[in-house]
Formats: C-alpha cells, sequence, structure tokens
C-alpha cells in the first residue's frame, strides 16, 4: 500500500538567507548598493582610516606628568621610539587653574566654584518651573556638586557649612512650595556678584534694596497718581538712592557690622571664569531687553518705535568687535579722566545691547507668526496692553522663537572669546597666549584648543539639549 | 528743570574731574600703584607664570619704575594690552607707562603724540630657513615661500627687502606666532620671518632646534623701547632716568646683590649721586632720593635684567650684540648722572 505522507506539524521557519538579513542585509542596502555608493564607502573608510591613523599614536602617546614642553618630547620619544609624536596634557595638568579661573587667587577659589553651583540652583525654578521631580534633581547634583568641589578648594567651614543649608533648605522647599524658589532667583544676582567681586556685605545688600525702594515709591505713589508716572517716580527715586546715598549708606553700615570677603579686583578674573560670566549676565540681560525691544518695535507710539528700529539696526549693523572696541578704547575718551568704570562691565554692557538687538529681531519673528486672530481675541476679553502681552502674545511667541532664542545665546557664549582683542584673559585665545609664552610650553599648539573646546562644547551641548527639552514640554499641538 | 540741572551736574563733573588731572606722577603716588602695559604674552619679555606673577625683561623695567617711584617693585599692576589697544590705553590714561616691545618710529611720536623715553632693546627683522634649505643669506631666498603674521610693520619690511634685492617671494600669512612656528615646522614654508629675538625664542623650543638656522641678514631696526604719553615731560624723565639707571649701574658695576654693599663703599662720586648718597638726584625727580638705588635693588642692572630673562645660558639665548653696554661695543649708552 502506497504511504502517504502528510505533514502533522509546521516546519520551523528558516532564517533569510544570509544577505537579507542583519548586518550584510543593511550593508548591501546602505553601503553598496550602487557602483557610486560602493565608491564612496570605500573612499570614506579610507578618509576614517587615514584620520584614525593619523591621530590614534598621537592620543596614545599622551603625556600627563612633565614640566615642559621639552620634557613631553623626551618623554614620547623615550615611550615610543624616534619621531613619534604625542600630546602633551601635562601643560593642563599645570595650567588648568588659569583656563579656569584666570589670576583669581587660589585661596579664594571657593567663591567662583560657589557662585556657579548656585548659578544652577538659581536657574532651576526659571527652568523646571514647578516641577517636583526635576527641581529635585538638579538640586540634588548642586549639592553633591558643592560637597565634592567645596571640599577639593579647601573652602573656610563657614561658607560651606552655610552654603549646604542653603541648598538643603531650597530641597526641602522645592518639596512643599517650589514656587517659593523664585525668591532665590531673584537675589541670586546680587549674592553672585559678592561672591566673585568680594568687598563689603553690605554693597549687593544695599544696592538690591533699590529695587525694595522702586517697588515701594511705586506701590504708594500708584493710586495717587496712576501707573505710569509712579513707575518713573520709583526709578528716579532709586537712581537717587544708587547714586548718591549708596556709598554713604555702605560706608555707615559697615562701619557698624563690618562683615564681608576679600575683594577680587575684574583684572584678576580670566578663562571660563571670565567668559561665564560675560556670558550668563549677557544672557540674562538679553532676554528683557530683547522682548521690549521687540514689542518697541511693533508699538505704535513712533518716539518707541523709531528709537527701537534705531537701536536694533545699529547694534545689529556693526560686528561685535568694533562694539568691544568701544567698550574698551572709546568709553574712556568719553567719562572724565580718572573715572574707574570696570572694564569688564563695560564688556557686560555692551555684550548684552548686541545680543538684546539680535533677540528683538528673534522675538520680532515669533510675533509675526501669530495669527492676527490673537490679537484681536485678547482686545475682545478686554485686556488692557499689558495683560495681552503677558497672558496671550508673548507664551505663545517665545514658543515659537525658542529654537532661535537658544542658536542667539549659544552664540552669544560662544562670542565671549572675543573679548581677548581688548586684552582680557579669554580662555581660548587670552589664556592660551600666556601659556604659549611661557618658554617651558612655547610651541604646543593643539592641546589647549581641544581642552578648551571640549569644554564649549559640553556648555553648548547643554544649552541645546535643554532647548529640545523645553520645546518638547511646550508642544500643545498635535502635529 | 530736572534734565537742565542733570545735565549742568555732568558738565560740572566733567570740568572738576578735568581740572583735577594732575601729573601723572602724583596719579601713581596718589594710588599707590603703578599701571604698566604689558603685552598679552609674549615669551622672555613678559607673560605671567602658573601662578599669575609676570617675569621677563619687559616686565622688570616696569617693576623697576615701580621701585624708584613707589619703593616697591611690587605695587604694579599689569594690564595686558593687545596690538590694537595698546596706544590707546596709554593715551586714555588707562595704564600710566607701556612697556611693550613697541617699535619706535616717528610716526608714533608726531601723529600718536606718544613719547619714546628710551630704547630697552634694540631688535630687527631676520629669517629662520632649514638647514637642509642649503641657504646662508636671505638675499638667497629667492623665490621662496615666506611664513609671515599680517598686519606688522614685518611684512612691509619684507616686502621691501626683497624690491630692494631684486628678487620674489610668496608670502603665506599667519594669525600669530604660534600659528607661524607651526606652519613653519610643518613645511608650509621655507622662511620664516619676525623679530630676531622671537626667531630666537621659537628656534629655542622647536623639537629639532639643530636643523634651523637664523640667517645673519637684519631687515629692518626694530628699536624697542618704554612708551608714555607725550606733554608729561617729569613722568617722562623719571622713567627715562630710570632705565638710564639700570646702564650706569650696570656700566659701574652695581648689581643687586652688592648695591646696599657699594653704596657703604663706593668712592666714586657718580655711583653716590646714583645710589642717593650724595646729592639730592633723587628729590629733583620728584621721588625719594634713593629711588634709584631702589630700582637696583629690586631688579639688578641692565645686564643682570638681560641674563636673566633673554641672555645667553636662559632658553632663549640671546647674545647681548647691540645690546650690549657702549663700552663692549653695543649701543647702550646713558648720559652722565649729574
Amino acid at each position: 500500500m502506497a504511504e502517504s505522507f502528510t505533514r502533522s506539524e509546521m516546519l520551523p521557519p528558516l532564517p533569510p538567507p544570509v544577505t537579507e538579513r542583519g548586518a550584510i542585509k543593511w550593508m548591501r542596502e546602505n553601503l553598496f548598493s550602487t557602483p557610486l555608493n560602493i565608491a564612496l564607502t570605500v573612499l570614506g573608510a579610507l578618509v576614517v582610516y587615514w584620520l584614525i591613523a593619523a591621530a590614534l599614536p598621537w592620543w596614545l602617546n599622551s603625556v600627563w606628568n612633565a614640566s615642559s614642553l621639552g620634557e613631553c618630547r623626551q618623554i614620547v620619544e623615550a615611550n615610543a621610539g624616534p619621531g613619534a609624536t604625542g600630546a602633551c596634557w601635562a601643560m593642563i595638568r599645570e595650567r588648568w587653574h588659569q583656563f579656569l579661573f584666570g589670576f583669581y587667587p587660589p585661596p579664594e577659589w571657593w567663591r567662583p566654584i560657589l557662585a556657579f553651583g548656585l548659578l544652577f540652583a538659581a536657574l532651576a525654578p526659571v527652568l523646571f518651573a514647578g516641577q517636583k521631580r526635576n527641581l529635585t534633581i538638579v538640586l540634588g547634583g548642586v549639592l553633591v556638586y558643592l560637597v565634592v568641589t567645596l571640599y577639593l578648594a579647601g573652602a573656610p567651614a563657614l561658607p560651606f557649612a552655610l552654603s549646604l543649608v542653603l541648598i538643603v533648605g531650597m530641597l526641602a522647599l522645592a518639596q512643599i512650595q517650589p514656587g517659593r524658589l523664585l525668591w532665590f532667583t531673584l537675589l541670586y544676582p546680587a549674592l553672585c556678584f559678592w561672591l566673585l567681586w568680594g568687598g563689603s556685605v553690605w554693597s549687593p545688600i544695599v544696592a538690591m534694596a533699590g529695587f525694595a525702594i522702586l517697588y515701594a515709591v511705586f506701590r504708594l505713589a500708584s493710586p495717587l497718581i496712576g501707573l505710569a508716572p509712579a513707575a518713573g517716580a520709583g526709578i528716579v527715586v532709586a537712581v537717587v538712592w544708587w547714586l548718591y546715598l549708596d556709598k554713604t549708606v555702605v560706608d555707615l553700615l559697615q562701619g557698624v557690622l563690618p562683615f564681608g570677603l576679600q575683594s577680587i579686583n575684574s583684572d584678576q578674573f580670566g578663562g571660563f571664569l571670565l567668559a561665564i560670566v560675560i556670558g550668563v549676565t549677557g544672557i540674562t540681560f538679553s532676554l528683557p531687553i530683547g522682548i521690549l525691544l521687540a514689542l518697541g518695535r511693533q508699538s505704535d507710539m513712533l518716539i518707541v518705535k523709531s528709537l527701537s528700529v534705531g537701536f536694533i539696526e545699529f547694534v545689529r549693523g556693526v560686528p561685535l568687535i568694533t562694539l568691544l572696541f568701544t567698550a574698551s578704547l572709546l568709553l574712556q575718551y568719553f567719562l572724565p579722566p580718572g573715572t574707574n568704570f570696570d572694564i569688564i562691565l563695560r564688556v557686560i554692557i555692551l555684550v548684552t545691547f548686541f545680543a538684546a538687538a539680535y533677540l528683538a529681531e528673534v522675538i520680532r519673528g515669533g510675533l509675526a507668526a501669530l495669527p492676527r486672530g490673537q490679537y484681536e481675541a485678547a482686545d475682545a476679553l478686554g485686556l488692557d496692553y499689558w495683560r495681552a502681552q503677558r497672558l496671550i502674545i508673548l507664551p505663545q511667541a517665545l514658543k515659537i522663537s525658542i529654537p532661535a532664542i537658544v542658536s542667539t545665546f549659544i552664540g552669544l557664549f560662544k562670542d565671549t572669546t572675543l573679548v581677548a582683542f581688548v586684552g582680557l584673559m579669554d580662555p581660548l585665545k587670552g589664556v592660551t597666549q600666556i601659556v604659549r609664552a611661557d618658554i617651558n610650553w612655547k610651541g604646543i599648539y593643539w592641546e589647549p584648543y581641544i581642552f578648551v573646546g571640549v569644554i564649549f562644547f559640553v556648555i553648548c551641548f547643554g544649552m541645546s539639549r535643554y532647548s529640545m527639552y523645553l520645546e518638547r514640554k511646550l508642544k500643545t499641538d498635535h502635529r | 528743570m530736572k534734565k537742565s540741572v542733570f545735565f549742568g551736574a555732568l558738565a560740572a563733573t566733567t570740568l572738576v574731574s578735568g581740572m583735577a588731572l594732575a601729573g601723572t606722577l602724583d596719579d601713581v603716588k596718589a594710588r599707590g600703584e603703578l599701571l604698566c602695559g604689558s603685552n598679552t604674552g609674549l615669551t622672555g619679555f613678559g607673560n605671567p607664570d602658573a601662578s599669575g606673577n609676570w617675569t621677563g625683561f619687559d616686565v622688570d623695567l616696569c617693576r623697576a619704575v615701580a621701585a624708584a617711584v613707589l619703593g616697591d617693585p611690587n605695587k604694579v599692576k599689569f594690564v595686558p594690552t593687545t596690538g590694537e589697544t595698546r596706544f590707546t590705553a596709554l593715551q586714555s590714561g588707562e595704564v600710566d607707562l607701556l612697556v611693550r616691545n613697541s617699535t619706535w618710529t616717528s610716526s608714533r611720536d608726531s601723529e600718536l603724540a606718544l613719547d619714546f623715553v628710551a630704547v630697552n632693546y634694540y631688535d630687527g627683522q631676520g629669517f629662520m630657513v632649514k638647514k637642509d634649505l642649503g641657504v646662508s643669506s636671505a638675499k638667497e631666498l629667492d623665490g621662496a615661500t615666506v611664513c609671515i603674521q599680517t598686519g606688522t610693520t614685518t611684512e612691509l619690511n619684507l616686502a621691501d627687502f626683497f624690491k630692494q634685492n631684486n628678487i620674489t617671494y610668496q608670502p603665506v600669512t599667519v594669525a600669530d606666532d604660534s600659528e607661524a612656528q607651526r606652519q613653519y615646522l610643518a613645511g608650509a614654508c621655507d622662511a620664516y620671518t619676525t623679530d630676531a629675538s622671537g626667531l630666537a625664542a621659537s628656534r629655542a623650543t622647536m623639537p629639532d632646534a639643530e636643523n634651523h638656522i637664523i640667517l645673519p641678514e637684519i631687515i629692518s631696526k626694530e628699536p624697542l623701547g618704554p612708551v608714555v604719553r607725550h606733554g608729561d615731560n617729569q613722568w617722562g624723565d623719571i622713567v627715562r632716568w630710570t632705565f638710564f639707571a639700570l646702564l650706569i649701574a650696570e656700566e659701574k658695576g652695581v648689581t643687586k646683590a652688592n648695591v646696599e654693599e657699594v653704596l657703604a663703599s663706593s668712592a666714586d662720586e657718580e655711583v653716590k649721586r646714583l645710589l642717593g648718597a650724595s646729592g639730592d638726584m633723587g628729590v629733583k625727580f620728584g621721588l625719594d632720593n634713593a629711588a634709584f638705588k631702589n630700582a637696583i635693588a629690586a631688579v639688578g642692572n641692565y645686564g643682570e635684567v638681560f641674563a636673566r630673562n633673554i641672555g645667553e645660558g636662559t632658553t632663549i639665548n640671546l647674545a647681548r650684540g647691540l645690546n650690549a653696554l657702549w663700552t663692549q661695543g653695543g649701543l647702550q649708552y646713558a648720559p652722565p648722572f649729574r
């Protein structure tokens, strides 16, 4: 009888042919699909190989312990044979502090370190408004950072303890009322100024009191004379306070309760300390000024509009270096002789103006992108100008402009290296130049650029990632 | 009303402070600190070390002036100035004195209203080539590629030199010294030209210094010296004579180490006047009588300053050459101190 074969179970599926799966399929499809692609792939592989072959020995032969470039070269030759090249990171090992702090005196390094840590504590409530989880992460990170770095920098016990108490307190507050953390953000500029430049503790306090006075006058006068005149009166009183009373009050308080930090002159600032001071201050102040300029440019009031347009077009029309030379050279001619107007302050002011002009145009782009209906809806609700801007227009306009705003910030931060042209010690050119002027390190080329470049990359990449996070978070449409 | 008061006050402040602008000497004394414009970093002539202390040939002259005027060589603040900002910084009063390897030229004296009060280093532009190029004179550099920093007088000197000798060259322009050294070593140019002192410093730090030679031709005069503002002659005199004091000290064998001893024992009348043991030469400058003694005690005589920073025995290893004293065939010559 004939046997019949019937399959009682399914065969296990065979794997696809070897050319249709895994890495081979991917390579066939992506690297070797056409003759042109094959040629390009081979070429690319050759270039990559050539780059690695050229650079890898240099990285592998790195020297970390030497006292001069000549010694580095000897060590490399001894280890890798004559003619070999190697990176000489010993220079970074000896001079890293000048790249970070410039000439800031070593016993006071804890001050910029602390100010840098607190910067994040102050930014967190703004960057992650009301989000307990993110706030806790950031503040926890700041706490760990401060414990480690302040210990390494040998900070005195009192400020060490105080700053830890402050951060722990903020951590606790973040759990209960995260909104209140903004108070620290408001106080931070004065605190940072005092930490970095030192001097009497009363100078920042009395200067901040000027703002309190401004607010008090505004509140008291506004029912009597109306909003705008009250604001004007407040500003006048505050300016009088800053110009004429400030110094006397500081001296008086300092006489009664002498307490302060060692004064540090601006010329001792350098490296990334300088870049971050200029960059962060410029970023902080250019955003509100930029918003006001953008609104001014759209205003119906002739004077406001023409002033805004004039400012924006003038500042955007000249290169940043011109403004820096103005800060460094021209202002000295205009001011009375003997005036000691701090060079870093002058540079910060002009860098801020420069960034503000660019931001104003970026934000104007955001304003222009809003449908007209939004403006009309705000009017229909009976909101006055400022409420309409604050509640309806600006939140949408700023959201649209986030990528461009952050681009401007990154550009501003990188532009801080241009201050080298007015004799300030920026990390890229200023510090590198003084290191190379040392006979021990003369002739060193790539190492300082790589070191500085990596730090710049980390900071700018961080900013860019944050902007992407913010865009995702604020995304309300369903595209 | 408010506005007119404001502008009135502004005008008054300007006027008062303008009138209050005293001589530089009084400013420095009142401030208790000398503001010295320095290079942002030039090997051997002025650069801060790892702990931020400035050292160098130009820096020592600043310290000598500070010692003469204020009695303390450390009461000086070095203000780094770039090639673009240096003269304006001096004119606007941001620095009291500029000692920053600046070449004395007629237009800087006249047009920029500056005073070069002395020449503390006679430099000149030279060429460095690789030995295996087989060139022994700059005149044989016909058709060579030359690395040259842009925007400097060296660029103009180079063009003049090649034109005069009827030979051609191909310029490779670079931004600064380190770039030039890198291009030259990488073979992007046959010759590298800049001031001879800079060439020596570059050569000293090359991995294969023995394969490079500095050609004998010096194609320009670069007298480098301290600069002060035009019109404040008392201050200019002080800087000039502080420098001369260092020269006279070398001539008379007064050193940092033996200055006290010489002061006590010397019978040489000029030395006694210089160190303030007789006469009132210091007071005539508006300074302390021991001013020049302080300057010598702070940095040593000219020869010591030279030897310590750039002279033979240091890595840079420059010979005295034109900067030897006139008694030894050089150009450094101080008028009599009387």
